[in-house]
């Protein structure tokens, strides 16, 4: 067996031990603790899943099974940007899995993955509610409407730029 | 300040009503007079749509800038902007209204915010270019009430989006808020109000229809030291967001619904359980849970009676499936959201075992306006077994789109033509798909069925939450239908066999036809598979999901076996089965598409006609969006 | 009240009335319909029970249902009238099978679970010729070999019953179901290997495992090699559950004793010597009995310190569960070996020394019920330079096996017995294979020792059974001695979870791992969550018991003679060198 390396920063493992303690520790608490501890961290990393697991006296096996389960939580860091793609329905059929395409072939990136810069990681999502403007792509906070292949590329060169 | 009697109440109703007046009596008259200080209003007030689609479109920097050129002008004490919810024609986005007049102004640009004061607010003269055009006469509408997409809608559950503040406990209370619950609490018994609401004829609006007050009273049947209200509010139908919409535009209905539930079943605590992708809805209901302990409508002791009710939110994490009433308890209660058998119905066994009353957010918001206008009001709208309204997020190939309103037994021909404006860039229409990733196609002769629940049923569709996207010629059915199946395949929860193993083997079979691969065998497995995973899957979302296969096999078998056999696809959708080619006669030979080709499948000399080696075409499509001479063409 | 109506209802042709509440399956069962179920286990009387209603094969129809209902999970109402063999239900049945066979990788030939795989048995009874959705993708799952426990989870059809008694039985809580969709499966915390997570290889999600996903680490090649090598002396120790269940594996009614065939077969199959753990079961007792006095003593003696209870240490799952759990409390365990671990110990000292065999010549073979007997085997504290005192352990399936494999008929051997001086034992070390079983052999010992007294009723039978804890109490010569018998690891986890609250009011606490105690061990014959095997083999213990001459471990003469030419004393230093050992603080925080 081997024992966990510490990554953590002391400020990490003590604020996430107090979002356990503000929920009460409770089991039935886990999802809320994870929303928080991602906002916290950009990420869920194994060692936190231990800490969380410890502290609301749950396996860590469930934690990691929740974590995995949901497609918002995430051990991996995102991108500076990152980008999501709205594969809904009203999107889809005016033509968001073209910009999809186009996004892949100018990063260079699959879904889920991030620059090897770290400035852009892709995830596709089901609908934002803004089917007025379908397609759309979010980017960071940020929603594109009404975009087409052609936009992509400079869309992107743009945020590039903001840094 | 604390409400702690019904005279309470009323009282700050009737103060609250006197801010609301302007917009009240404005919204039933349309004036052909432009209002402003100049032509003799002396108050007005702009309406700025706060929903998430206008935000997406800057309607906050709108309402900052309108802010900004009312302050400057020196007029802030006679007109007030206002943000309100969502006014359903995102089309058209983002909506500026000025009331008394009742102008409609659409596709609003921060930029645009002086003239609307300069011209409309001081100077009475209507912004011509912000008004909408009638597609049918090109003339200007000015107001929504002469609009097509309004006319035959009738907001029952949308009643105050897009009028009162959602962030103003005080506009919800004015317009008859809370009055159902003060009613119930002081004037019936538990067992009346479920009366009321069985009488009502209200059924779910989340999918399945089941009749709510009959839902109630069994959540009211069984004994327990705790009961939970929960309000689902994990909308995750693609395409579909008319709950976002009403707890973004009035989040208020959802919380006295709640609490009226937990009234008839003797539950004290209400649990909201909402996608983490919906912030501003969050952000609204965390306020109007604020404003309504504060005003002594939650909490101990509300409206001065013994009955105890407070509201918590809970956070969906991205899985569809927690939609589905047992995987949203499992998730609430921090665990995988993965269904469970039923029964035990929720109403005997739910969250922490609980007894709990599980309610989609658009069944709750009719509840408060069936309590003060009656069950009988309720009844007297829609069709035999359907009764009341539905709203729909009318989408794709279509000219409006937007969130929609209509009385039970409107004609898909009325929503499509009449309220959506038809299809976009006059192509044809080809089928129109309901009820999300569990609901199916209609075609073209099912335009004149009425909708409810048993109507679309037996076309081979369903309600589900009301998501109603548009195709025309250029969609393929066969990749709509695989479509679906990825979103099904993605969002499986993967606890049985059916679901997990049969709708990944559907997608593949799919997939294959898409190719050009599939067989005629490849067919009668995909019948055989959907009719296997309808019958044989744990839960609701399974049982359902080989629907968008089998209403596409039933209505466009023409289009799988023209995939299979000819392979061809008839809205040269699916890549593998189209060809590009350049037309000698129009190619200018500009050397543009060449530049642009990912695989440099395009050949020629400068200033002569090029062409495409089909042997290195990706099929991408930036040659025939890049050449400027439509001399590109698809077969 | 609901519970004692009756129900009427009608499945296929036959008139039912079941008590309300009953499933489907069940109410089926009455009638001498046997619906197939494939998640669906319940060992009734244990807490190992598993009903996702997930796999979708027990599927009926249900007159005025819209679609197929899961028999396993759906109750009887009055009226019923159900299908279970209707063209609709067999169709769905056969493609859900077919589904389950497309993410498969079908090498049954070569599987370890070839003819014993619940999967296969109902691909042959539903008459599958053709697998129509075969060539797609397949899911992402992992492979492992530990030393105790083989994971191949390509095999895995999701049942969930490794994760329910991992969780509900075990409260180990290593497997969870992890992703979700297609590429679902259970895995060891963060998709590690086993070896990795605090798993104490009890193998309990072996025993459930329907197909060849989990199995066990199979040695049986290995002990083919060292049986074949002239230069080694094979030595056999076979428990003493293996000899009320090997037979099951040749088709022998669960129950029979084949103690004298187990000891004919071990040696055709060129065992040079065959022993028997029993003879070291009967150590055991003689050290933890002593150690059980010593501190009993020393607490009537006025001592404020001595660790009490004293917990057993026979079963090498549950010392891995309060190495990695418990490590405040490593104290309270006896320091006692298992009774293989003792075997091995003194095999490789007092009998090599005696027979002039060289320790790397000889090759110490358990024959267990247990894979994590196959992990202990391998613990650096019992190696001598490297060396171990049990080479390695074999299941009692694999030795099944490897009987067959040797041409051996079995079920007509004749009847022989173990070799001397490591093969007599008593009836006390028989009993060690059930739950209960060490505490009453250990009362056995203590309540003569400790009060000179010959023990009126050699029975307790207030520590048998399949209750998760059980206690009694116990009048030694005035002294009301306290003890406890815990099986299952979420019934130990109780009992420490009460001792590290200081609430724990025993002075003996016996724990096994497994359900039913070593009968009911991983490395058994499958049950195929029949509990009425594990009740045979319970049963069959005790009738082995019964027939013993000498039933208590202090009256074995060969204990008695090891003690006199050897070890000189319990717990004297020889023997607390050879047969006691000390735990770890193997937490993973």
């Amino acid at each position: 067996m081997k024992k966990q390396e510490i990554k953590l920063a002391c400020t990490v493992v003590q604020q996430v031990e107090e979002i356990c303690d503000k929920h009460g520790n409770k089991p039935g608490e886990l999802i809320n603790v994870l929303h928080e501890c991602q906002a916290l961290h950009g990420y869920l990393p194994e060692e936190m899943q231990r800490i969380i697991a410890r502290k609301l006296g749950i396996p860590a096996s469930k934690v990691y099974g929740v974590v995995t389960f949901y497609s918002f939580f995430t051990m991996t860091p995102k991108g500076k940007h990152p980008i999501s793609v709205c594969l809904g329905t009203a999107c889809y059929v005016r033509g968001s899995e073209r910009l999809l395409e186009e996004i892949k072939r100018i990063l260079n990136i699959e879904v889920g993955e991030t620059t090897e810069d770290g400035k852009f990681s892709l995830d596709c999502l089901r609908c934002v509610g803004a089917c007025g403007l379908a397609p759309v792509v979010m980017i960071g906070e940020h929603v594109y409407g009404r975009l087409e292949v052609k936009d992509v590329r400079k869309i992107l060169e743009d945020v590039a730029a903001q840094d | 300040m604390k409400i702690l009697s019904i005279n309470d109440l009323n009282s700050l109703r009737k103060r609250a009503q006197q801010a609301l007046a302007l917009r009240e009596e404005s919204s039933d008259q349309t004036s052909e007079m432009c209002c402003g200080l100049a032509t003799g209003a002396e108050h007005l007030q702009v309406l700025c749509c706060g929903g998430t689609g206008c935000k997406a479109s800057n309607s906050h920097k709108i309402v900052d800038n309108l802010k900004a050129a009312i302050e400057e002008n020196g007029i802030a004490d006679k007109v007030d902007v206002i943000t309100t919810g969502c006014f359903g024609f995102c089309e058209k986005g983002p909506i500026v209204k000025i009331i008394p007049d009742n102008t409609f102004y659409t596709q609003v640009k921060p930029e645009d915010a002086a003239e609307i004061v300069k011209e409309h607010i001081i100077g009475g003269r209507r912004v011509e270019r912000l008004l909408y055009v009638d597609p049918k006469t090109k003339q200007t509408v000015s107001d929504s009430k002469h609009m097509d997409f309004y006319r035959k809608q009738m907001r029952i559950a949308l009643r105050n989006c897009g009028l009162i503040d959602p962030e103003n406990i005080e506009e919800y209370i004015a317009r008859d808020g809370y009055q159902g619950i003060a009613n119930a609490l002081i004037n019936q018994t538990p067992e009346e109000v479920i009366d009321i609401i069985k009488a009502s004829g209200l059924r779910g609006r989340g999918g399945a229809g089941f009749p709510t007050g009959m839902k109630w009273g069994f959540a009211r049947g069984y004994e327990s030291d705790e009961k939970y209200v929960v309000c689902n509010a994990d909308e995750g139908d693609p395409g579909a967001f008319m709950d976002r919409s009403i707890m973004e535009g009035d989040p208020n209905s959802v919380i006295e619904a709640m609490t009226v539930c937990g009234y008839c079943i003797n539950a004290h605590k209400g649990l909201i359980y909402i996608r983490a992708e919906y912030p501003l809805a969050v952000h609204r209901l965390k306020i109007a849970i604020q404003q309504a302990r504060e005003y002594g409508l939650l909490g101990k002791n509300i409206l001065g009676t013994d009955f105890d009710f407070d509201i918590e939110i809970r956070y969906g994490a991205g899985a569809f499936v927690c939609g589905e009433e047992t995987a949203l308890i499992h998730s609430m209660e921090g665990k995988r959201g993965e269904p469970t058998l039923k029964p035990p119905f929720p109403a005997e066994a739910g969250y922490n075992m609980k007894p709990t009353n599980v309610n989609n957010v658009e069944t709750l918001a009719n509840v408060p306006i069936i309590l003060t206008k009656g069950a009988d009001w309720f009844a007297s709208i829609g069709t035999e077994k359907s009764k009341g309204t539905k709203v729909f997020a009318l989408a794709g190939k279509i000219n409006n789109v937007g969130l929609i309103e209509v009385p039970m037994g409107t004609t898909l021909r009325e929503i499509i033509y009449d309220i959506g404006g038809g299809v976009k860039n006059d192509k044809e229409f080809k089928a129109v798909q309901t009820g999300g990733p569990s609901g199916g196609c209609l075609t073209a002769k099912h335009l004149d069925t009425p909708i409810d629940y048993e109507h679309l049923a037996a076309s081979g569709s369903m309600m589900g939450s009301g998501g109603m996207i548009v195709m025309d010629e250029d969609d393929c059915m066969v990749s709509v239908a695989k479509f679906y199946l990825e979103f099904t395949v993605d969002e499986s929860c993967g606890k049985c066999t059916p679901c997990r193993i049969g709708n990944k083997r559907l997608l593949e079979i799919l997939t294959r036809i898409t190719e050009g691969k599939g067989t005629m065998e490849d067919l009668e497995h995909l019948k055989v598979l959907s009719e296997t995973i309808k019958d044989t899957a744990l839960c609701g979302l399974g049982q359902t999901s080989p629907n968008p296969v089998l209403s596409t096999i039933n209505n466009f078998w023409d289009e799988y076996v023209e995939h299979v056999k000819q392979h061809t696809c008839r809205a040269k959708q699916c890549k593998a089965l189209v060809t590009y080619s350049i037309d000698p006669a129009k190619c200018k030979g500009c050397g543009a598409c060449a530049r642009k080709c990912p695989g440099n499948a395009i050949l020629g000399d400068m200033r002569k006609p090029h062409i495409i080696n089909p042997y290195d075409c990706i099929r991408c499509g930036i040659c025939k969006s890049t050449c400027r001479f439509d001399a590109i063409s698809i077969y | 009240m609901e519970e004692k109506n009756m129900i009427n209802l009608t499945i296929d042709k036959h008139e039912v009335c079941v008590p309300a509440g009953t499933m489907l399956l069940d109410a089926a069962k009455t009638v001498g319909i046997s619906i197939p179920t494939l998640c669906h286990i319940d060992l009734e009387g244990t807490c190992v029970k598993n009903t996702p209603a997930s796999c979708r094969l027990c599927v009926v129809e249900v007159e005025g249902r819209r679609n197929l209902a899961p028999a396993c999970a759906t109750r009887v109402t009055p009226g019923m009238v159900v299908h279970t063999n209707s063209a609709r239900v067999i169709r769905a049945r056969k493609t859900v099978a077919e589904l389950m066979l497309s993410d498969h990788p079908n090498d049954c030939l070569t599987c370890p679970k070839c003819s014993d795989c619940e999967l296969q048995r109902l691909v042959m009874r539903f008459n599958i010729r053709k697998m129509p959705y075969n060539g797609g993708e397949q899911s992402e799952r992992k492979q492992e070999l530990t030393p105790a426990i083989t994971r191949n989870m390509e095999k895995c059809v999701y049942c969930r019953r490794c994760e329910s008694v991992c969780n509900n039985v075990q409260s180990v809580g290593v497997l969870s179901a992890i992703r979700r969709g297609f590429n679902t499966t259970i895995a060891p915390t963060f998709d590690q290997m086993f070896t990795d997570t605090n798993c104490t290889y009890c193998g309990q999600c072996v025993a459930v495992c329907p197909t060849g996903a989990l199995t066990e680490h199979d040695y049986t090649n290995q002990l083919m090699d060292d049986l074949t090598n002239p230069d080694k002396v094979v030595v056999a120790q076979p428990a003493p559950a293996v000899r009320v269940a090997l037979g099951e594996e040749f088709g022998m009614k669960p129950g029979t004793i084949v103690t004298g065939k187990l000891a004919t077969a071990l040696r055709d199959l060129g065992f040079d010597y065959v022993f028997d753990t029993d003879f070291a079961a009967d150590l055991t007792i003689m050290e933890e009995g002593a150690e059980i006095l010593q501190r009993l003593n020393k607490f009537l003696a006025g001592d404020k310190d001595v660790k009490l209870p004293i917990m057993t240490s026979c079963c090498p799952a549950w010392v891995n569960f309060y190495e990695h759990e418990f490590p405040d409390l490593l104290e309270y365990p006896s320091s006692a070996k298992s009774p293989a671990q003792m075997f091995g110990a003194v095999a490789k000292t007092y009998w090599a020394e005696k027979m002039g065999i060289p320790r790397e010549k000889l090759v110490v073979v358990s024959v267990m019920p247990c894979l994590a007997k196959k992990y202990e085997c391998g613990r650096d504290e019992f190696k001598v330079d490297g060396n171990p005192d049990v080479d390695y352990s074999i299941s009692t399936r694999e030795l099944g096996r490897l009987i067959k494999r040797a041409n051996i008929d079995f079920t007509n051997l004749p009847d022989s017995d173990f070799d001397s001086p490591l093969g007599e034992s008593t009836g006390a070390g028989a009993i060690f294979a059930n739950t209960g079983g060490v505490m009453e052999a250990a009362l056995r010992t203590v309540y003569e020792v400790h009060t000179g007294k010959t023990l009126p009723h050699i029975e307790f039978n207030n520590v048998r059974g399949l209750d998760g804890i059980r206690e009694a109490e116990i009048d030694l010569n005035g002294f009301t001695l306290r003890v406890c018998v815990a099986h299952t690891l979420s019934n130990a986890r109780k009992v420490m979870e009460m001792l590290r609250a200081g609430k724990l009011n025993y002075h003996v606490v016996e724990v096994m791992a497994c359900p039913g105690g070593c009968i009911g061990g991983a490395g058994q014959p499958y049950h195929h969550g029949n509990i009425e095997i594990l009740k045979a083999r319970a049963a069959a213990v005790y009738r082995e018991d019964e027939g013993k001459a000498l039933r208590k471990s202090h009256e074995n003469p060969d204990i008695q003679k090891l003690y006199k030419d050897f070890l000189g004393e319990p717990l004297s230093e020889k023997a607390h060198h050879l047969l006691h050992t000390h735990y770890f603080d193997k937490s993973i925080h």
